[in-house]
């Protein structure tokens, strides 16, 4: 339960946050969420990596679908060197996985440190 | 004890953020830029984006409603004039802000600003803009555009329109090109838009040979110089007809008593080397009168030759007002229609070419350049200190001299400090450039959009000081014109070729030639007009035109018009993208006839045979082209450069028409010898050589499947950052330097346009680019396939009423 709530909440409040703030707020909500809702730290990070996973991945899909491809297979070119906008939605994916997955880690180890 | 893993993963997690954020680590903030709703992914536009928009703005008086066809064309009808101004501002903003900008930054000489300096051919860019005055000279003509209230009001407009747009952005909405340059546009101004005509005018009135033409004319014995850089073409069939009388001359430019000895006969070697405009930009234009078309309508034609890029130069659009109708290609930049048509007439452009750069060797006192001798006197130098800030690095200090000649103040570009990578003799060069005068560009197309008739057109033309142009008119009523159009230096023979002594007034500028004694042709018996960058007069023309004009494209295109009768819209299309080499068919029965085959193994007579059965046409396909283009590449190169072998390395060899005229006249053309070998060749010997040569490179070529013209040539619209993946690289095209289809590697037709003065007007165009600068839009590049196949879209000039075609596919409306 905890980890569908995390999930959730990660994804929703790292969308809202983007909206207003810098990209790395993600890296501030993945944390406050492990912070506020106990679980182990493995899985605080597996959370938040999947949240950000599925967000950054889905919008970047959803973006990149509505738009024939057309940028991604010209970005995937000049930053990855090869033509292919899906590595390049995976690689959008997992930076964002990343980031947030280390924020939520360290988010529930002050949580550990506390009890 | 959960601190050290606390620690541990905070530290992680704030260093990830650190290394995507920023450039410290990686070559780009990755994660600033991959985040899908800040980054590249907010630029990725919707295929099926709907751009109907509903906008407010408290700058405007009245309603403007714009409606976007299905390739992205505004119709622009606006209450107000001014208003019109506005949204093209606004359109011109919202669809290519970052050019603009860009583009501007770079005639300023802010480059190194946004791109750093890590490649220091930018600083030396930015330096050479600063020195020739190009913020400078933008700043006099906004002064001169703004004396005029209407032009004024318009630039105002035009500028308010696009900070209107630039005000809506935000972080996730800024073009592409901010995000991974990583900075932001600042405020658009009346001073860009001066910067931009700067821009073209560099483009096209700023080329020039001095530095070469010296040193050349210092090396080679004045017989050899002379043969080497004829000022007359054999060949040449000038824009106004040979035999066409002239105005009577009242301006008498007298040679000082020193030009012998101190300038035609100097033997200074100088060695500054330039970062050049293209020699390559020139451009068709032509107009056929009703007699000789099928329609008995005029036709007017027009296909301008500049860098291909991508984002384009052009931004096609139709403004309506009360006082105009104009549809065509818009500078993103400025105000106005450049080039296209209004309900009566329309109009378009080659450039004129002449010298208008000239440079004086200046005195001064001494080292710290506080004095310089004018005159017999010491005269007090001006400085303009040009701080050029550098992309995560100090700013660059460039003091620039200026020193008055007559009542010029001219900046000194090239001195001790500044080369442009070159300079070893600590001389110091003022640039005389006509540029810096003041002048209102902007003022020809606000009145060629609403001209009438041919006095309408004439009195619009002669705003155009610089660049100068070659500008083609035709209208409803039948007339047919060409003014060669530009405020030309009145000089006297020779001068401005080399650089000139600048201690006295002897060798300045002495006057302009009157407007009024520009050649022109109007309604002329032969029922066509058309330049192609040829030499505008011949030499009955009493004033001094200089040298290095390109022959061939006119010759074809006058000999062809001359021949054409019944002209339809289908025969223009024809012409303009017309890949026939007239150079090739004059020369080539010569080289063919000399190359030694007997001397030819097995693979060059296979080259040998394809030479034999070109058609002369630079096609797509043809493998004769490329053997012809090699070979002439590689003979040029035989031929001269012995000559050449211990010349200073700034110079110019010879124009390839030089040489053709050269063989025609004699076969035994005297540069044909190797002086560097005891025995005299001859034509024979040497083009066998250079098809020898050219053999091995065309094998190579062969082997990489590049045999074929359109694929050894290599046809690129370049992004402007130089990015090949968002570029359109390799490109299908046929032509050539000499062909009317001009499209070279980098640089071609960049807006062909054909307009049918019928009642109701018959226009196509095409543009190598898109209507959206948006490297992620659909529209980007929509229109280069059709460009590259020589194809046309119908331009429609939309009329009141006509709100539920089909074609529109978006409104946009705008009000107070």
């Amino acid at each position: 339960m905890k980890f569908i709530i995390s999930l959730i909440l990660t994804i929703l409040l790292s969308f809202v946050a983007c909206l207003y703030f810098p990209w790395w707020s993600i890296a501030i909500v993945a944390f406050i969420v492990a912070a506020l809702i106990p679980q182990r730290p493995g899985k605080a990070f597996l959370t938040a990596f999947l949240a950000l996973l599925l967000l950054w991945g889905g919008l970047s899909f959803w973006i990149s679908y509505k738009n024939e491809h057309i940028l991604a297979h010209k970005i995937s070119l000049l930053v990855l060197k090869m033509d292919s906008p899906y590595l390049l939605i995976l690689c959008t994916a997992l930076i964002g996985a990343l980031v947030a997955g280390f924020a939520a880690l360290s988010g529930s180890y002050l949580r550990k440190g506390n009890a | 004890m959960r601190i050290i893993p606390f620690i541990a993963s905070a530290v992680i997690s704030s260093g990830l953020v650190v290394v995507l954020n920023t450039t410290l680590v990686l070559p780009a903030p990755l994660g600033k830029l991959l985040s899908p709703q800040h980054g590249i992914w907010q630029n990725a536009e919707a295929a099926d984006k709907d751009f109907t928009a509903d906008l407010t703005f408290p700058g405007l008086n009245g309603k403007v409603e714009v409606y976007l066809d299905e390739r992205l064309v505004p119709h622009v009808f606006a209450e107000q004039e001014n208003d019109a101004y506005f949204v093209q501002g606004y359109l011109h903003a919202k669809f290519r802000l970052w050019q603009m900008e860009f583009q501007t930054h770079a005639a300023a000489g802010r480059l190194s600003e946004i791109v750093g300096d890590k490649d220091p051919h930018i600083l030396n860019l930015d330096r050479m803009m600063r020195r020739l005055g190009m913020v400078y000279s933008a700043e006099i003509s906004q002064k001169e555009v703004e004396k005029d209230e209407a032009m004024k009001a318009e630039c105002d407009a035009y500028t308010a329109g696009v900070n209107a747009y630039i005000e809506t952005l935000t972080e996730s909405k800024l073009p592409i090109e901010y995000k991974m340059l990583g900075y932001a546009p600042e405020k658009w101004t009346n001073l860009k838009t001066a910067l931009f005509l700067k821009y073209m005018s560099l483009d096209l009135a700023g080329h020039d040979e001095d530095f070469e033409m010296t040193n050349a004319r210092s090396f080679f014995s004045a017989d050899d110089f002379v043969k080497l850089y004829p000022a007359l073409q054999d060949s040449l069939d000038p824009v106004i007809p040979k035999g066409t009388p002239f105005a009577k001359q009242t301006v008498f430019p007298k040679a000082p008593v020193s030009v012998d000895s101190a300038y035609l006969n100097n033997k200074d070697i100088v060695y500054t080397e330039e970062q050049k405009p293209d020699r390559d930009n020139g451009s068709n234009n032509w107009a056929v009168s009703g007699k000789k078309t099928k329609s008995g309508a005029p036709i007017l034609c027009n296909d301008p030759h500049l860098g291909l890029n991508l984002p384009s130069l052009w931004y096609e659009m139709q403004i309506s007002t009360p006082g105009f109708n104009a549809y065509g290609a818009t500078f993103p930049g400025a105000p106005g229609v450049v080039i296209g048509f209004n309900d009566s007439c329309a109009f378009g452009f080659t450039n004129g070419g002449r010298d208008v750069r000239d440079y004086y060797e200046i005195k001064f006192k001494d080292d710290k350049r506080e004095e310089y001798l004018f005159n017999g006197e010491w005269k007090k130098t001006r400085w303009r200190i040009d701080s050029i800030k550098i992309k995560d690095k100090k700013d660059f200090i460039d003091s620039v001299a200026y020193v008055q000649l007559g009542n010029d103040w001219c900046p000194v570009m090239y001195d001790k400090s500044y080369s442009g990578g070159r300079n070893t003799n600590n001389k110091n060069y003022a640039v005389r450039w006509k540029a810096h005068d003041p002048s209102d560009e902007l003022k020809i197309f606000n009145l060629l959009d609403r001209a009438k008739n041919y006095a309408d057109y004439s009195t619009a033309v002669t705003n155009l000081h610089t660049p100068g142009q070659n500008c083609a008119f035709a209208c409803k009523n039948g007339d047919i014109a060409i003014r060669t159009q530009g405020e030309w230096p009145a000089k006297w023979k020779g001068q401005g070729d080399f650089i000139m002594p600048g201690t006295d007034t002897s060798y300045l500028w002495q006057g302009m030639i009157p407007q009024d004694e520009v050649p022109f042709q109007y309604n002329p018996e032969r029922g066509f007009i058309s330049s192609a960058n040829q030499k505008p007069v011949d030499e009955s023309y009493p004033y001094y035109m200089g040298r290095n004009y390109p022959p061939y494209r006119g010759i074809t295109i006058n000999k062809r018009l001359a021949a054409m009768n019944n002209i339809t819209v289908d025969d223009m299309k024809a012409l303009q993208t017309d890949n026939y080499n007239m150079p090739a068919a004059t020369i080539l029965p010569l080289l063919i006839k000399h190359v030694k085959e007997n001397e030819l193994n097995a693979d060059e007579k296979k080259y040998f045979g394809l030479l034999q059965h070109w058609d002369l046409r630079n096609d797509v396909g043809s493998k004769g082209a490329t053997v012809f283009e090699v070979l002439w590449k590689n003979f040029l190169d035989t031929v001269y450069s012995d000559e050449y072998a211990k010349a200073p390395k700034v110079i110019e060899r010879p124009f390839g028409g030089t040489l053709i005229e050269g063989l025609l006249k004699d076969s035994a053309y005297k540069f044909l010898d190797d002086i560097s070998t005891p025995q005299k060749e001859t034509l024979a010997d040497e083009v066998t050589i250079a098809f020898k040569k050219s053999s091995a490179e065309l094998k190579t070529a062969e082997a990489n499947g590049k045999l074929e013209w359109e694929k050894y040539k290599g046809t690129a619209i370049t992004h402007l950052l130089r990015i090949p993946a968002l570029s359109r690289l390799n490109l299908p095209i046929g032509g050539g330097i000499n062909t009317i289809n001009a499209a070279i590697e980098t640089h071609g037709p960049s807006w062909r346009m054909i307009v049918q003065l019928t009642p109701q007007t018959e226009a196509w165009g095409v543009y190598p680019g898109g209507q959206n600068g948006n490297p992620g839009s659909k529209y980007s590049d929509t229109f280069v396939d059709q460009w590259v196949a020589g194809k046309y879209y119908p331009l429609w000039m939309m009329t009141k009423g006509e709100e539920k075609d089909a074609r529109v596919k978006w409104k946009m409306s705008f009000s107070k």
